[in-house]
């Protein structure tokens, strides 16, 4: 099952990787940026999982001192726990850039913007 | 039945991020990679992970959406990648 | 056609690169040192049900922080980008009415969406979900607030305090930690009581609400940066 999860998050990486080579429009090469790191952060949490165990929180069905034996890696979760509000951060940070971009000289080909005589 | 499950959410997260990138429209590209954000979080649902599954759900899907469409709408025309 | 080539190529070689990876990792059945000690220590340590949350707010603390510090930087980098050309063309902005059942629906929602927002932080400790997964369900309630009314203006100043306070407020625990616990965003500054009940893990969920408030109000202020650049002239 680990298999299929890390296939995929891999397979999504290529996808963002490729739209961040391939395009044009700097919309899309964010878009392929934020797919990055989503499939980035399927491979992490898909490391952390171990078979038949459970989420790693204790209740009923997970006392404490079964804790380490039956649940999956915490450290990878807490990893992309906060990753993810970072990638947020960061993929509005590129979009406000890209906007003034826009704004300044409207277009956003990156191929028309790379004459910086005239703006 | 979980590894089949598994297998076509990660099919549809694919198709999903292939349409992000790759359809002509910039619009439904955002929306396509709001849709693989969401897929992502049932897959860490099913990976055990329901802290990251909230934090994708709300954050990638949601917020990040919307923010990308605050700047589409900013943006008119000239939207063929 | 020679770019598509090379991108291809590069991602041909980046496929092998995993694949090798992929190979030659060592197949373990349990957890690594690390991990095994979060999960035998921590419930008895922290005495936080959830694990990840003990990990994410008492182990590896310090990261936490510096993820917030982070947030706050991207949100004053996109206050400062967007805060200069709305000034004038404020009063020109035509922003559309929203249909009356949005605005009444929202009326109600957008409370209740708050309280959930804060319920999912204030039970970080035994449920999932926490200060980071409250603090964006907070600012999904500010999105629809702006659907419903475009020129939503509450709640500006709320957020300035609460950016600041928040920061303060849990840098002023972390150095508590030194003095009354072990070290730095140590939680055992309060009572730590029995693991699962609701007045429990000492200052864990203290901490985690300081971040959920922290979370939604930079979440929110970015959202009100980029609502209010000015149109495309």
């Amino acid at each position: 099952m680990i298999h299929i999860a890390l296939a995929g998050g891999a397979l999504l990486i290529f996808i963002g990787i490729w739209g961040m080579l391939t395009k044009k429009n700097i919309i899309r090469i964010i878009i392929g940026f934020s797919l990055f790191d989503t499939g980035l952060h399927v491979v992490l949490v898909g490391l952390g999982y171990l078979k038949n165990r459970t989420a790693p929180i204790v209740d009923a069905d997970l006392p404490a001192k079964a804790a380490s034996s039956q649940s999956v890696d915490p450290v990878p979760q807490a990893i992309v726990l906060t990753a993810i509000v970072i990638g947020l951060a960061v993929t509005s940070v590129l979009l406000v850039f890209a906007l003034k971009l826009y704004q300044s000289k409207n277009t956003l080909d990156i191929n028309k913007l790379r004459d910086n005589t005239n703006d | 039945m979980l590894p089949v499950l598994l297998t076509i959410l990660v099919i549809i997260m694919l198709l999903g991020g292939l349409l992000a990138v790759e359809h002509k429209s910039l619009l439904i590209g955002v929306i396509s990679a709001g849709l693989v954000s969401l897929t992502a979080s049932i897959i860490y649902v099913i990976l055990a992970a329901p802290d990251v599954a909230m934090t994708e759900a709300a954050i990638g899907s949601g917020l990040s959406t919307v923010m990308f469409l605050y700047v589409l709408r900013r943006i008119k025309g000239d939207s063929n990648a | 056609m020679l770019k598509k080539l090379f991108a291809l190529i590069l991602i041909g070689g980046l496929g092998l690169i995993f694949f090798q990876l992929y190979n030659q990792r060592s197949r373990r059945e349990g957890l690594t040192k690390t991990a095994s000690y979060y999960t035998e220590k921590g419930p008895a340590e922290t005495r936080s049900a959830n694990i990840v949350t003990s990990v994410v707010v008492t182990y590896r603390g310090l990261d936490t922080l510096g993820e917030v510090t982070i947030l706050f930087a991207a949100a004053s980098i996109i206050g400062f980008f967007l805060k200069r050309s709305e000034k004038g063309s404020k009063d020109k902005t035509i922003r559309n009415q929203s249909s009356e059942l949005l605005q009444t629906g929202s009326m109600l929602l957008v409370p209740l969406i708050f309280l959930l927002g804060i319920y999912v932080f204030v039970n970080g400790h035994l449920s999932p979900g926490g200060g980071f997964q409250g603090g964006a369900i907070i600012a999904s309630g500010t999105v629809l607030a702006f659907l419903a009314n475009p020129s939503f203006e509450g709640g500006r100043t709320l957020i300035h305090i609460l950016e600041s306070l928040s920061g303060m407020f849990y840098v002023g625990i972390g150095v508590a930690g030194i003095f009354l616990a072990a070290g730095f965003l140590d939680n055992r500054i309060f009572p730590t009581g029995n693991v699962g009940s609701f007045i429990s893990a000492g200052a864990i969920p203290v901490i985690y609400s300081i971040i959920g408030l922290k979370v939604g109000a930079e979440l929110s202020a970015i959202l009100y940066s980029l609502r209010d650049t000015k149109e495309q002239q």
